[in-house]
């Protein structure tokens, strides 16, 4: 499905009219590991925690019907831009929780920053390993495994720990309908988000300019001639 | 404050080259103030070699931190120093990469300082006393403008975006000490496991070809791999799909949840063109897309298409990239 972003008439956020908030890959996949760490532990609980308008419930909801535990809403107007602001919030949640684990998806693609997990671990004191795409946990300690261009790194740290998740790490499960059923029936705390400091603001956003139109070389390998000669002596990269 | 800090990334003990991109962004925004940009090299013992080719893009000053505890990426140690080097520095900016290592660096030093971060810049200047940057974001499809009002601004540039450019300067090199001791970090890499075999990497090709599932399967990317060889200088990329089924490893994925490229030369093969995929690859300089269906919105963001079955289409391609690039 393509998405076509409409810009407020203020310049500086996304007109969200028409807009369906839906939990976003990496968070998704950061929900996935929560629940599997419990089942393989076979006790514990999964908390889930997210901030922004009432729209956000649905995600809440979402991450409950896939067999989360119970649920805080911190309920800001909108999301702001500014990591700092939702990191200052969520560390101020997370602090005396006890978690032994703080998970979060590597970024969002709506701001696409993805500064969140990493500042609030530095908020916390904890350490950190951000975008793994696999992880190991035993005995109060983790290994994980990061991405690098053309390169993997081994990771090893102490819990408690903040991490954050990215592709590769599991697949999603789908919510069962009986797993929809109970959600509707497990915690959801709502207070008001404490959003911290704003230290950058968007001064406006804009549509990216359209790729100039280009061209149909042709049909078929008889095509590859001219092909050729455009990345020669048009393009210039041959 | 006029002076510029820089983040020169390494890794195995060799300079990366968003460290040059990173010090030429800096030295652009230098220039604009009259300053002076200082380059943070921190590695293994020997590490300090590499003073010289920061140097030559600009770095009026290289601080090195020499240190065993330094040989692998040290998340905790090259934070604290970082951040103790730009909070005595007195810098307008501080500019780290939004490569692997910059990405999950450069949020760690901005809260240790208390400081706004915007990564994954494409553009940056000043205005007056206000560091302004461009930032795309919402899968590409939007750009936004951002001001960071405090000192320093912490920023990560988007790599391939800032091209290095020889800039010679003397480089006087400082040593410096780590902050503590990094053999002492929680989080240790326990190792570096290098892919590909010296094959260039994605981030970093000046040629992309990837491929989609209209490859059929796993063992047909030696097609796409026969073209990347012909160009010399090509890595091999996939879409989701591709990588979810398995064909290719989630690293080589090209896409909103997987790597942004922007080379030169990017050549989609049986790719149909999805937004997430777009979203990767969409600010390449020339696009080139094979398929056979001529309504793939992969044709959409083209520069050059050839309606065609890959299968026929990509040895005959292959041949002649091989034929015009002899004498190379």
């Amino acid at each position: 499905m393509d998405v076509r972003f409409k810009i407020s008439a203020d310049g500086t956020s996304v007109d969200e009219a028409g807009l369906k908030y839906d939990i976003n890959d990496f968070d998704s996949w950061a929900v996935e590991a929560a629940l599997q760490l419990k089942e393989k532990a076979g006790q514990g609980e999964v908390v889930v925690i997210s901030l922004g308008p009432d729209a956000a419930q649905e995600t809440i909801r979402k991450a409950l019907s896939m067999g989360a535990d119970r649920a805080v809403h911190l309920k800001a107007d909108r999301i702001p831009f500014d990591g700092f602001a939702i990191a200052g919030a969520l560390a101020a949640e997370l602090r005396d929780g006890g978690y032994d684990l703080i998970l979060f998806g590597k970024m969002s693609p709506d701001s696409s920053n993805g500064i969140v997990g990493p500042i609030v671990a530095e908020m916390l004191g904890l350490p950190c390993v951000s975008a793994i795409s696999r992880l190991d946990v035993a005995d109060g300690k983790g290994t994980a495994k990061r991405e690098l261009e053309g390169a993997q790194e081994i990771v090893e740290f102490p819990l408690p720990a903040v991490l954050t998740v990215d592709e590769g790490l599991n697949t999603a499960r789908y919510p069962s309908l009986k797993g929809i059923m109970a959600a509707k029936r497990k915690p959801l705390e709502v207070k008001p988000a404490l959003l911290g400091d704003t230290k950058v603001s968007v001064q406006r956003l804009e549509l990216p300019p359209e790729r100039a139109a280009g061209r149909i070389i042709g049909e078929g390998a008889a095509a590859v001639p001219d092909l050729i000669k455009a990345l020669q002596t048009e393009a210039k990269v041959l | 404050m006029t002076n510029v800090f820089a983040y020169a990334e390494a890794r195995n003990g060799e300079l990366r080259k968003v460290a040059l991109e990173t010090v030429t962004a800096a030295r652009k925004l230098a220039d604009s103030i009259g300053g002076e940009v200082h380059a943070l090299l921190v590695g293994a013992p020997g590490i300090g070699a590499r003073a010289d080719q920061l140097a030559q893009h600009g770095a009026d000053v290289v601080l090195v931190s020499e240190h065993a505890g330094f040989s692998q990426y040290n998340p905790e140690a090259a934070a604290a120093l970082a951040a103790d080097r730009i909070k005595g520095g007195g810098y307008r900016a501080a500019i780290f990469a939004t490569s692997a290592q910059g990405r999950d660096l450069a949020p760690r030093v901005a809260a240790k300082l208390g400081v706004g971060l915007v990564t994954d810049v494409t553009a940056v200047e000043l205005n007056g006393d206000v560091v302004i940057v461009r930032h795309p974001m919402n899968i590409g499809k939007i750009v936004a403008t951002i001001s960071i009002a405090n000192t320093p601004a912490v920023i990560s540039i988007r790599p391939n975006t800032f091209t290095p450019v020889p800039s010679a300067r003397q480089g006087r090199v400082e040593t410096v000490a780590p902050v503590g001791d990094p053999s002492a970090s929680r989080v240790v890499v326990k190792e570096l496991i290098q892919g590909g075999g010296g094959k260039l990497d994605l981030s970093d090709a000046p040629v992309v070809i990837a491929g989609g599932r209209g490859l059929k399967a796993a063992e047909n990317f030696k097609m796409v791999e026969e073209l990347a060889d012909a160009f010399g200088n090509a890595a091999v990329g996939a879409t989701r799909a591709v990588t979810d089924d398995g064909w290719r490893p989630h690293s080589d994925q090209i896409g909103q949840t997987g790597r942004l490229v922007s080379p030169d030369l990017y050549i989609a093969v049986a790719i149909s063109g999805a937004v997430q995929h777009l979203a990767g690859m969409r600010t390449s300089r020339t696009i080139v897309a094979i398929n056979k269906d001529k309504d793939a919105p992969i044709f959409k963001v083209a520069d050059y298409g050839i309606v065609g079955d890959a299968f026929e289409v990509v040895p005959v391609l292959t041949a002649a990239v091989r034929e015009a690039r002899k004498g190379h």
